[in-house]
């Protein structure tokens, strides 16, 4: 069979015939495909949370503005049996030595660290990848800290934060997110004891 | 020629990465494990192939001046399928291949065939042509990848080879070159015992 | 300032081809010789720029606004293909001499992989940037292929007359040599 020949009409049919077939295959797959992709990002968001906080019954969320930074934090205030438990906090900073480094901290109610896991970075195999539970432990130290009384930055600037060897870029970021997601607790606490009492 | 030499040339006569020098950039950026390079070797095929049966349907209804706009647009929507499908089922995949995944649709590999073959081949041909040459480039991820685990980070698909850390430079950037450099050229001489 | 920032990030920090991967192909086809990489940065700074800038713009009042993001590869691909046949067209009519220079590269730079990585960039959320900025991420990211083509070819060019082992000369060698630089940029890290 010979080819169409290259007509104007020819040539404009088939692009849009083209264009057509792509565009209804796209938004048909973009269909089937949106609520298992909002599925998969809650699962994450939601193991995340799970992570950094006792049991808890009951979510509710809020976004507060932290003092330097252009994003919100997402504020997620987790209740037992009606009592608050604590709050799990989706903080971010441009420090990492990859850049964006989004973590979760567990804050119990009084602004102690419960735990913190990495949500995302891009941080170097091997040495600032420590940030996660699995690959080392480096993390846990921040169990149980206090950002009340302990400085939350790491050692060689002074702070109570162990360094992690060679990646001192990523453990100075990693603090930098968590003292934000702590900063901004505190400075939002009578808007998080309004949504306690809601 | 003969349909097994089509589907077997893509491994090492014609490997499209270690002798065609195509598709390197996600060669070299998303083999920091062979998992990584294993995914996005069969992802590229995935495309492949179905845009190569796409083409090879649709060649002739396709006026010349326009294919290469038809052909793009048929590769893209592939990807975009890929993209979306993977971030549903594959979100581990998803976040390590990142924005090699859109990448797929100007890796050199797929407009190549579709152009060089799908669009002069039947159907079937085109199929064979997809898988060989595909599973090849997903050969060669695998083993770039599997080399800089092993020698980065001492495992291969995340399975302990030795204990305490590897060289760190294979899973950064430098280590990719050099370990695509030295492949390059071990396929080179395999190749040569191949064909005396 | 800020702009400054952008241009040195994109230059030596996370330079679009030693520490991103992305524009390998043309960087190694066609830095064989310095004469050639010129050209073929010229043509990439061109199209790079340009197309940022329709990408940026399609991006933020179409794609976003319906809803419609994951028509961006599509769109995209498609931007930068007839983006490049206009600036081709347009370039033979206009500036012949110029059309000489650069013509050749100009179908290649349709798969350059750098072209629609920085394009996919500069819209990417958690820069948050501006037309301006996306249009400066653009031309730094440029003038960084430039950067580490033209370097590169200066090297091949002694490379040819060096004695390399047969099974190392043409492509491994040019790897092994991209690695060093990858390795040498490295040193810029955290710079900004």
């Amino acid at each position: 069979m010979a080819k169409k020949e290259s007509t104007f009409l020819n040539m404009v049919l088939t692009l849009i015939i083209v264009a057509a077939a792509a565009s209804f295959t796209l938004a048909t797959v973009y269909n089937l495909t949106k609520e298992p992709i909002e599925r998969a990002r809650e699962a994450a968001r939601q193991e995340a949370i799970g992570l950094v906080l006792p049991e808890f019954d009951e979510l509710r969320s809020m976004r507060l503005m932290p003092i330097t930074g252009s994003d919100s934090l997402e504020f997620n205030l987790a209740f037992r049996d009606g009592d608050f438990v604590g709050v799990a906090v989706a903080t971010y900073t441009r420090m990492g030595y990859s850049g964006l480094i989004r973590a979760m901290v567990g804050f119990t109610p009084e602004g102690e660290i419960i735990d913190v896991v990495p949500l995302q970075h891009a941080e170097t195999p091997g040495l600032g990848d420590k940030i996660e539970k699995g690959k080392s432990d480096w993390s846990d130290q921040f169990r149980g800290f206090d950002p009340g009384v302990q400085v939350l930055k790491v050692r060689p600037d002074g702070g109570d934060v162990d360094n992690i060897t060679a990646a001192t870029i990523t453990a100075r970021a990693y603090a930098d997110a968590i003292d934000r997601a702590f900063q901004t607790f505190k400075a939002h606490h009578s808007d998080i004891i309004n949504k306690e009492n809601e | 020629m003969g349909q097994l030499k089509n589907f077997t040339k893509g491994f090492v006569k014609d490997n499209p990465v270690f002798v065609l020098l195509l598709g390197l950039c996600p060669a070299l950026g998303v083999t920091t494990s062979a998992f990584n390079g294993l995914g996005m070797g069969l992802a590229t095929t995935f495309v492949l192939v179905s845009s190569n049966i796409v083409v090879s349907i649709i060649k002739n209804q396709i006026p010349s001046k326009v294919r290469i706009p038809s052909y793009i647009v048929v590769i893209a929507s592939f990807v975009t399928i890929t993209d979306l499908v993977m971030e549903a089922y594959l979100p581990a995949l998803f976040e390590s291949l990142g924005l090699f995944i859109p990448l797929i649709v100007v890796n050199c590999l797929v407009m190549g065939r579709a152009e060089a073959f799908a669009s002069k081949n039947n159907t079937w041909h085109s199929i064979v042509d997809g898988m060989g040459m595909g599973l090849g480039f997903a050969f060669a991820l695998t083993v770039l990848g599997g080399l800089r685990e092993i020698l980065g980070a001492g495992e291969i698909f995340g399975w302990s080879v030795f204990a305490g850390d590897g060289m760190l430079v294979f899973v950064l950037a430098p280590g990719a070159f050099i370990g695509l450099g030295y492949l390059v050229a071990l396929n080179n001489i395999v190749k040569k015992k191949m064909e005396s | 300032m800020e702009y400054i920032i952008i241009i040195i990030g994109a230059v030596f920090v996370n330079n679009i081809v030693l520490a991103q991967f992305l524009g390998i192909c043309p960087y190694l086809g066609v830095s064989a010789k310095v004469s050639t990489s010129i050209g073929m940065s010229g043509a990439v700074m061109f199209v790079m720029t340009l197309a940022t800038l329709v990408t940026f713009l399609i991006f933020n009042f179409i794609l976003v606004p319906f809803n419609i993001e994951y028509l961006q590869t599509i769109s995209y691909i498609l931007v930068v293909a007839s983006l490049v046949q206009m600036v081709e067209i347009i370039l033979k009519k206009v500036s012949p001499a110029l059309y000489q220079a650069l013509g050749i590269f100009l179908p290649l730079i349709v798969t350059n992989c750098a072209i629609l990585g920085v394009t996919i960039l500069a819209v990417r959320e958690d820069y948050g940037f501006n037309l301006l900025e996306g249009v400066v991420f653009a031309i730094g990211h440029a003038l960084g292929f430039a950067l580490t083509i033209i370097l590169f070819a200066g090297i091949r060019e002694h490379l040819e007359l060096m004695d390399v082992p047969k099974g190392m000369r043409g492509a491994p060698a040019a790897l092994v040599v991209a690695g060093i630089l990858a390795l040498a940029f490295m040193g810029f890290a955290n710079l900004v």
